[in-house]
């Protein structure tokens, strides 16, 4: 949340605060840290990187006239004897919701200072997100030993291994990532690193909770696109 | 007289920064999961055709319209940044748009040429 104050400056509400604030001959974003701002245009970038990737999936789907493999199928579990569709899947998204909460909540209690909350929060997000990439190197070991290759597979259209690939590859990348941070800033929690103003390694500035708004930023985002992924991919 | 520095500069950050009430972070993912649940169980009951393309994409709109809205904090932003990070977006339907021109043109040559066998 941008700070709604700021002195010597009224800061007008809806489209005539956009022009104002635009118009300014000033900073542009009012009252939003720069890390915020400069994480907040690189996921607009990474949004164009999936989107890129999404449209040429569509594009392969749409074009191809061999069957699309059926996804209900292709990713079921076996529950015993019975065949559960897109079980896996569902869990895993589940629990990346889970861990989605568990980072707003740890920013709310990071702005409010509470050091302990903020650091368990952010530490039960890793552990989900971690749970997260567990399953899904689960599943592409389970498709790979099916025989599923970015150049064919035996229940469909050749180009479903690529765009699978390709797709959930990238996005569990971006999860692996955050997973490194989110332990990197449970550590900084809970050193207290906020509350004694250290400087970080890599800006040589001092650090505030607002970084832990910056790094839930990213992990929503993680989420956000497998929302989209989950939908035109799994269930589509 | 630096304890005292600091004191005033961390009332003067929680003046600053206005942090939510819990239960809406609380009702968000509640509501979260109930979409998941919903649109897990579009596929479990298998339904067709436009009603599962349709209800796909109510639910995944939704599910990220309340992320963005309320985990990212996009309600309470100012509208200069909102409305920089919302236009782009129409750039990407335009792009979606164009691909589905071609990819329908594709289809449409390979059943000519490869499965008619051309004029």
């Amino acid at each position: 949340m941008s700070e709604q104050k700021i002195d010597g400056f009224e800061l007008k509400p809806g489209f005539k605060g956009m022009a104002s604030d635009t118009g300014s001959d000033q900073t542009m974003f009012k009252g939003v840290h720069w890390g915020k701002a400069m994480m907040w245009i690189f996921l607009l970038s990474d949004t164009f990187v999936f989107s890129c990737f999404l449209i040429s999936y569509m594009k392969g789907r749409g074009s191809t006239i061999v069957d699309w493999p059926n996804t209900s199928e292709v990713f079921s579990l076996h529950v015993g004897d019975v065949p559960v569709p897109l079980l896996l899947i569902a869990i895993m998204t589940f629990v990346l919701i889970t861990s989605s909460g568990t980072m707003a909540l740890a920013v709310k209690y990071g702005y409010e200072k509470n050091r302990k909350m903020c650091g368990w929060l952010i530490l039960a997000t890793a552990v989900g997100g971690l749970t997260f990439v567990g399953m899904q190197v689960f599943e592409w070991s389970k498709l790979i030993h099916e025989g599923v290759r970015p150049w064919g597979n035996p229940f469909g259209a050749a180009q479903f291994g690529s765009f699978f690939f390709m797709i959930t590859g990238f996005h569990g990348f971006h999860v692996s990532i955050g997973v490194i941070f989110l332990f990197i800033y449970t550590y900084k929690v809970f050193a207290g690193h906020y509350e004694s103003k250290k400087r970080g390694w890599f800006t040589k500035m001092k650090g505030d909770y607002v970084e832990i708004e910056i790094l839930g930023l990213y992990w929503h985002f993680v989420d956000l696109v497998w929302v989209f992924i989950f939908a035109f991919f799994y269930l589509w | 007289m630096e304890e005292t520095n600091k004191m005033s500069e961390t009332t003067k950050k929680e003046e600053q920064t206005s942090t939510q009430k819990i239960g809406i972070y609380l009702w968000i993912w509640l509501l979260l999961f109930v979409l998941s649940f919903f649109s897990y169980m579009v596929d479990w009951y298998q339904f067709q055709g436009m009603l599962r393309w349709s209800l796909i994409l109510f639910f995944m709109f939704l599910k990220a319209g309340l992320i963005m809205a309320f985990f990212m904090h996009l309600f309470w932003e100012r509208y200069a940044l909102v409305n920089v990070l919302l236009w782009p977006m129409t750039a990407i339907a335009c792009f979606i748009f164009l691909m589905t021109a071609e990819f329908k043109y594709t289809l449409f040559s390979r059943f000519f040429y490869f499965v008619v066998g051309g004029a």
